[in-house]
């Protein structure tokens, strides 16, 4: 499979690129890993006349500052699974990237594509909505701060203008006595999900649930926040009451349609993994051993 | 669409080459570096047959632009080969252990796991198998292949 011809720039920075791309109109895209573009543009349904090369716009070192944890857009899904601090501050989202395609994939795709891609079926967008994280951009318009929550719009849409680059991704530190986990259901590994949960569970004291928070993604446009409908854990120890809140999740979420399932299989299963991530996510914040989701 | 001029390292060998921006790096390694040991099979970054290092790091070539590797240097599977041109050990694992049949997943293969095997020497069987689960064969069943590398791991690890 060949893309169709296209002009090639490299960026020096994220001030040149985003210059390049308003130079380039509409069909100037960017380009980073190419884990996404490249197999789409290798099958003809993107066609960009000018792609602009942002791999070495920035440095792509994961850092912790004070109570956040600062992911730079350039930052490799590998980077993320290899980053001590990530594994700290929130799990869920080493813990997904690992999920993601394959080991080659891995290496070369970033989370700034990822979120930017907004495939819902992808595994960071769920998790950077359920961490409450912020996509910092640059753009033709100058510098903004954006929740994760306000990115996702629909299918591979998102908020951000033409030509406007997500530069850093940051992500809240958990606090004291929270976990998170993330827990997908795929047909192969490496595949895309065909349901996946992310949770943050906070205990009190005596082990129960003071407060948490559940996103769903893969089964509609964009990664749903569920929250408000696992309201029933509050107060109660999340072993009891786990179940009973998946599957008001599950009955909350809307499902589109999908190759991968009906919507009544697809239903159960974000029963099923929203359960195994709320409880992966309140075994953490007891402190429990890592990476217990499918337990 | 212009030529644009990509310098690699390609097993330690400078190649220079003349390639249009929608090149993959796959077809650039075997047409102008003359590697045709490294294989095309699915074009779209599934299958790992296309598996090259790119400084350093596992990549499907299929879906890299050659001109996003200008200055990069790459290894192929030939770039395993003892200075000598014999065979590698896990080369010569895969060998003795039956972990090829057609071979045309062999170079992806054998790279991945020279590379996780590099990162990893106390990996056991189940982390290889994790290891290489992106990299597809229709030929073996896959347990020659983890067979192979895990004999070659062992004896990496044994020997220090």
């Amino acid at each position: 499979m060949y893309a169709s011809p296209f002009e090639y720039a490299r960026a020096g920075s994220w001030a040149e690129a985003v210059e390049r791309i308003a130079d380039g109109g509409e069909d100037a895209r960017a380009i980073a890993g190419g884990q996404s573009l490249a197999p789409m543009m290798m099958l003809r349904m993107s066609e960009p006349a000018l792609l602009v090369d942002v791999g070495g716009a920035a440095p792509r070192a994961i850092e912790r500052r004070n109570g956040t944890l600062l992911v730079p857009a350039l930052a490799r899904h590998a980077d993320l699974e290899a980053s001590a601090e990530a594994w700290k501050a929130f799990a869920a989202l080493p813990e997904a990237a690992a999920c993601i395609g394959n080991v080659r994939v891995r290496h070369r795709g970033t989370i700034g594509g990822s979120l930017a891609h907004a495939d819902p079926s992808a595994e960071l967008p769920c998790v950077a909505v359920a961490a409450r994280a912020h996509v910092r951009t640059l753009g033709p318009s100058g510098e903004r701060t954006v929740p994760a929550a306000e990115l996702f719009v629909s299918h591979f849409t998102t908020t951000l203008e033409h030509g406007e680059l997500i530069t850093h991704v940051e992500v809240p530190a958990l606090r004291e006595g929270e976990g998170c986990a993330f827990a997908e259901l795929v047909r192969r590994p490496g595949d895309f999900a065909t349901v996946e949960a992310c949770a943050v569970v906070q205990l009190d004291a005596g082990g129960r649930c003071s407060e948490a928070r559940l996103v769903v993604g893969a089964t509609a446009d964009r990664p749903l926040d569920v929250t408000e409908a696992i309201g029933a854990l509050r107060g109660e120890e999340p072993e009891a009451a786990a179940e009973a809140a998946a599957r008001a999740a599950a009955a909350a979420v809307e499902i589109g349609p999908s190759a991968h399932g009906s919507e009544e299989y697809r239903r159960e299963m974000v029963a099923v993994f929203a359960r195994r991530a709320l409880l992966a996510a309140a075994a953490r914040a007891r402190g429990e051993e890592d990476g217990t989701w499918s337990a | 669409m212009e030529r644009v001029k990509v310098t690699l390292a390609v097993n330690g060998r400078e190649v220079e080459a003349w390639v249009t921006p929608n090149q993959p790096l796959s077809e650039v390694l075997r047409t102008d570096a003359g590697q045709t040991d490294v294989k095309y099979g699915c074009g779209e970054g599934v299958c790992g047959t296309c598996t090259v290092l790119l400084d350093g790091d596992p990549v499907n070539s299929c879906l890299v632009f050659a001109v996003q590797a200008d200055g990069a240097q790459v290894t192929t599977l030939r770039g395993l080969l003892e200075a000598d041109g014999t065979l590698g050990a896990l080369q010569q694992s895969f060998l003795e252990h039956g972990g090829s049949q057609c071979g045309f997943c062999t170079p992806g293969m054998v790279l991945t796991a020279h590379w996780y095997v590099g990162g990893h020497p106390d990996a056991d069987r189940d982390e290889l198998r994790a290891a290489l689960a992106g990299n597809f064969c229709r030929c073996t069943g896959y347990g020659k292949i983890l067979d192979a590398v895990e004999a070659y791991a062992q004896e990496a690890a044994g020997g220090g």
